[in-house]
């Protein structure tokens, strides 16, 4: 093998397993790490700047970091990432002098949003500290999107997004609420230099059986549902309900039908429990609610008596797979199973919906219906149109949004200033040496041996009887601490120079993992077999050093390694060190450089 | 030195042994020597060795003497006996304890401060009773803890760090090893574990005194330009006579090597040591040709590794006393006391 390039910075990006699995890559080791020295509003900073609901997130991110952690590899649980954010917004204190101010100076450039969701806050937040005319519009009378209209707030407390959605008001965008745009054409031929199309996948599947429409008055779409509950014209539910979907949005049926009168409340689904598209954790929230979760229930009738709906039939089904590792599900041949119900919550899924935009303006669909939308820039086929969030491809989670409004407001900028959009501006990296003193390092390299805490609940009587109470309490500062010190700090790289190593095997010897092995030279299929210990997950990289004095190298297997810097602290040379690598997405018009200071 | 203890959680494909042990159960507290020190290659490769090899922690003892390397027990085997004895006085400690309780597996870890000034009176004697252990020095050549003055091992002409050239002749505990009737002699290098793990195996395996002498640079006084125990010089000079792998007895024996090349060893205990030999005409079951090998490759500068004497059917201290099976410890009453009449028949065969 070559030896490893550490210069390229996507190298050491991916060994920091969270931020590269985050979509907007925030440096979560090193908000972890201020937290353990409770600097809450630092931390909270780091997060804002790069997935910009820190509060928000912190209680509902699907947590593509958490399945990453390294920890879960060497243990049995991943660090609690995603309720330690939220520890830092719970206890940053006030932040508002932190933020950008509202520009005093406009630059001439003026820019629509059609709606006012995570995707074009984010833009938002990102353009407005540049002077840019910013005029938001949306069809609610608050801002938010999503996050206000479907998310309950016994999950999300109308107080948290109020905070982190004014923060973006407050640097001067123009809120036209309660404005629908109903026609792309008539906002072009007004005077926007770009316009971002942020207005979400809003419209929930049906389900078209029998029955429906008789039925129809106890028959509701899920999140249109839950939007109407979020805005308080909904209050009450029947006491039996059935909730059909397996989602998150099935999730946040159940539990909010628990919390307005349903007593009998339970999901069926037509797949395996296994393979429901909800987070464990949702259904662990909801199976803890009483409410339980059927599966291989394939939906087929509404069942309906004197123009009132009574319940529904199903047929039981089981998967059964083809050669190819295909599903099918195939009735077992069991008797339809009829349950009864006063209400059904319908959550089989949303989609896009854009009758708002004509065909004729130079922007193209694809064969879904979609537009047709670049993935690293998000500009459509019309150069003055970008989307982002749900409305560019689909269906995803806030985070994702926010990760699309990043790469937006960077193309928005550069089309506005004359720069070609395919042009992508690099990250800013740092690597510091972490050395203090002879065994001293300025990080925790301690390595805590507790086991995934727990974020403690309310009381689940007190919880059901108010729908705005919340259920999760979050971490107190004890929890906060002991979970933080779980973080392996996979930000603060092993960097070996081969020219320094005497190949004592000190570093072999005390690696509590065997990641380090020094052997003869050969390809990387071939050495993956001969290391200390063998080196099988292939999605995480070999650290190949140049060739040492005996002929030998050094490899480094990055999978396990704890980060604990003990290799560096047994090595009498220096050849190791532990040095903190800090990765700044690139964001629109500030440098990194820039952008990293005004975190700190 | 590390302040930290050395983290517990282990990759999650780390293999058990017969026993149920991972390797990490065979370690000890974390070094306090200083970071590079070859003497922790070695509890490195103590901890292999007695992993590999199934050893039930509990039934080893382990004993030393005073120096870096008689602090090394510490960090390996933390759940077997141990003794720290005085400067140069591990031997005779090993020896009572082996008296008293020939069951344990012996380990005496020493220096060559510890075995070839202070000791070696000691170290001397219990070669040449034969004790059942392993007898392992870990030789830098210098008194580290005292900050690098030449030791007894050191060789004539190696230059100090503060530049000065030792004008003293070297004690070759190999050699003594040797003459004074050892039955297994090996040397080694802490930078190979390659060879030394096998070599610690079959020293394990050994029933008889087994001695390894093992260069162990000091990192911090003796690895420098002008020394000959430096990892640089060591490797330079490495003259290895074969290189070992141990077969315990229930395992397959295959020999894949040219004719010629392999030489097969059965121990007493039924465990087979392989020799891929790099000298052919080397005979390390001969005393005399093994001390005169060894003496013209040092003289020629080599540094000769490997094992370099065996004797598969070792006769130790127990055989030569005669003493009972039963280890003396264990005897009950009745054994230790047999009474009068066993005391009359006694005397009757001394009449």
């Amino acid at each position: 093998m070559q030896p490893t390039d550490i210069k390229d910075p996507d190298y050491f990006h991916k060994v920091v397993d969270c931020q590269w699995a985050c979509p907007a890559h925030t440096p979560v080791p090193e908000y972890i790490r201020l937290i353990s020295a409770g600097r809450y509003a630092d931390a909270f900073m780091v997060n804002w700047k790069s997935n910009v609901f820190p509060g928000i997130l912190g209680r509902t991110c699907d947590r593509p970091c958490e399945p990453a952690c390294r920890r879960g590899r060497v243990e049995e649980e991943p660090v609690a990432i995603c309720r330690l954010k939220r520890v830092a917004a719970d206890y940053k204190g006030d932040v508002s002098d932190r933020m950008p101010p509202a520009p005093t100076t406009r630059n001439g450039k003026k820019i629509a949003f059609v709606g006012a969701g995570p995707a074009a806050l984010t833009v938002a937040r990102d353009l407005a500290p540049m002077g840019y005319h910013l005029v938001i519009y949306d069809g609610d009378t608050r801002a938010g999107g999503m996050i206000r209209s479907q998310i309950p707030k016994f999950r999300l407390p109308e107080e948290v997004i109020d905070e982190e959605v004014g923060f973006i008001t407050a640097m001067g965008p123009e809120m036209r609420l309660g404005q629908r745009v109903d026609s792309l054409k008539s906002l072009l031929e007004e005077d926007y230099d770009a316009i971002f199309v942020g207005s979400g996948a809003p419209r929930g599947r049906d389900l078209d059986l029998p029955g429906r429409q008789e039925g129809a008055a106890n028959i509701h779409i899920g999140i249109d549902w839950l939007s109407s509950v979020s805005f308080g014209h909904i209050t009450k539910i029947g006491r039996r309900v059935i909730v059909l979907g397996g989602g998150n949005t099935a999730m946040d049926c159940c539990r909010s039908s628990r919390r307005l009168g349903g007593e009998d409340v339970k999901v069926i689904v037509r797949s395996g429990f296994e393979e429901m598209k909800a987070s464990p954790w949702e259904k662990e929230d909801a199976i803890g609610e009483d409410i339980p979760i059927l599966n291989f229930l394939v939906p087929k009738e509404f069942k309906h008596q004197d123009g009132k709906l009574i319940g529904m039939t199903f047929e039981k089904v089981h998967a059964e797979y083809d050669a190819k590792g295909r599903r099918r599900l195939v009735p077992t041949g069991e008797p339809e199973h009829f349950f009864e119900c006063d209400d059904v919550l319908v959550a089989v899924g949303q989609e896009n919906a854009f009758p708002w935009i004509e065909r004729d303006i130079g922007l193209e669909f694809n064969e879904w219906a979609m537009p047709v939308v670049n993935e690293i820039t998000f500009q459509s086929t019309n150069p003055r149109v970008f989307f982002g969030g749900d409305a560019a491809f689909g269906p995803k989670n806030i985070i994702w949004a926010v990760a699309h409004g990043h790469q937006a407001a960077i193309s928005i900028h550069q089309f506005c200033q004359g720069t070609d959009v395919n042009d992508r501006p690099p990250p800013m990296v740092t690597l510091v040496s972490q050395k203090m003193g002879i065994h001293e390092w300025s990080y925790d390299n301690g390595i805590s041996l507790d086991l995934r805490f727990k974020v403690p609940h309310r009381d689940k009587v007190t919880a059901l009887k108010d729908i705005k109470s919340e259920v999760e309490l979050g971490f107190d500062l004890k929890l906060a601490f002991a979970e933080a010190q779980r973080c392996l700090n996979c930000d603060v790289q092993t960097i070996f120079s081969d020219k320094l190593c005497i190949e004592c095997d000190a570093c072999v010897d005390i690696c509590p993992v065997d990641c380090i092995s020094f052997i003869d030279n050969g390809d990387e299929a071939d050495i993956r077999t001969r290391l200390m210990a063998p080196a099988h997950n292939l999605d995480q990289a070999l650290y190949v050093s140049g060739e040492l004095k005996t002929g030998r190298i050094m490899a480094k297997d990055e999978d396990v390694c704890l980060h604990c810097g003990l290799c560096a602290e047994r090595c009498p040379t220096g050849a190791w060190d532990m040095e903190s690598f800090l990765i700044d997405v690139a964001q629109a018009g500030m440098s990194g450089a820039e952008k990293a200071c005004c975190s700190k | 030195m590390t302040f930290i203890a050395k983290p517990k959680l282990h990759h999650p494909e780390l293999h058990k042994n017969s026993l149920g042990y991972t390797r990490r159960d065979y370690e000890g507290a974390i070094s306090t020597l200083c970071a590079g020190c070859g003497h922790d290659s070695i509890s490195a490769a103590i901890v292999r060795a007695c992993f590999e090899l199934d050893l039930p922690p509990h039934r080893i003892a382990k004993l030393s003497g005073i120096g870096c390397s008689s602090k090394t027990p510490t960090y390996f085997l933390g759940a077997s006996h141990g003794f720290n004895s005085v400067h140069g006085r591990m031997p005779s400690v090993l020896t009572g304890a082996n008296l008293a309780n020939r069951d344990l597996i012996y380990l005496g870890v020493s220096g060559d401060g510890d075995s070839a000034s202070i000791g070696l009176g000691q170290f001397a004697h219990s070669m040449r009773r034969g004790v059942n252990m392993v007898y392992i020095v870990e030789n830098n050549g210098v008194y580290g803890l005292t900050k690098g003055q030449f030791s007894a091992t050191s060789d004539k002409g190696a230059k100090s760090k503060r530049g000065v050239i030792n004008s003293e002749e070297a004690i070759d505990l190999v050699g003594m090893a040797l003459q004074l009737g050892a039955t297994f002699v090996a040397r080694s290098f802490s930078g190979d574990k390659a060879q030394l793990v096998p070599l610690i195996e079959a020293a394990l395996k050994h029933e008889g005194a087994a001695f390894i002498d093992c260069l162990s640079p000091c990192v911090a006084f003796n690895n420098h330009e002008g020394s000959t125990k430096s990892f640089d010089y060591v490797r330079e000079h490495n003259a290895a006579v074969n290189f070992l792998d141990v077969i315990s007895a229930r395992e397959e024996i295959t020999v894949d090597y040219a004719p010629g090349s392999v030489e097969m060893v059965t121990q007493h205990d039924g465990s087979t040591l392989r020799l891929r030999k790099l000298h052919t005409d080397y005979d390390m079951h001969d005393r005399v040709s093994a001390l005169t090998y060894m003496q013209e490759r040092q003289a020629a500068g080599e540094i000769v590794t490997g094992l370099l004497y065996v004797d598969p059917n070792p006769r130790d201290l127990h055989g030569h006393l005669k003493t009972s099976d039963i280890p003396l410890n264990a005897l009950q009453e009745d054994a230790l006391v047999p009474g009068a009449s066993a005391l009359a028949k006694i005397n009757a065969g001394l009449r």
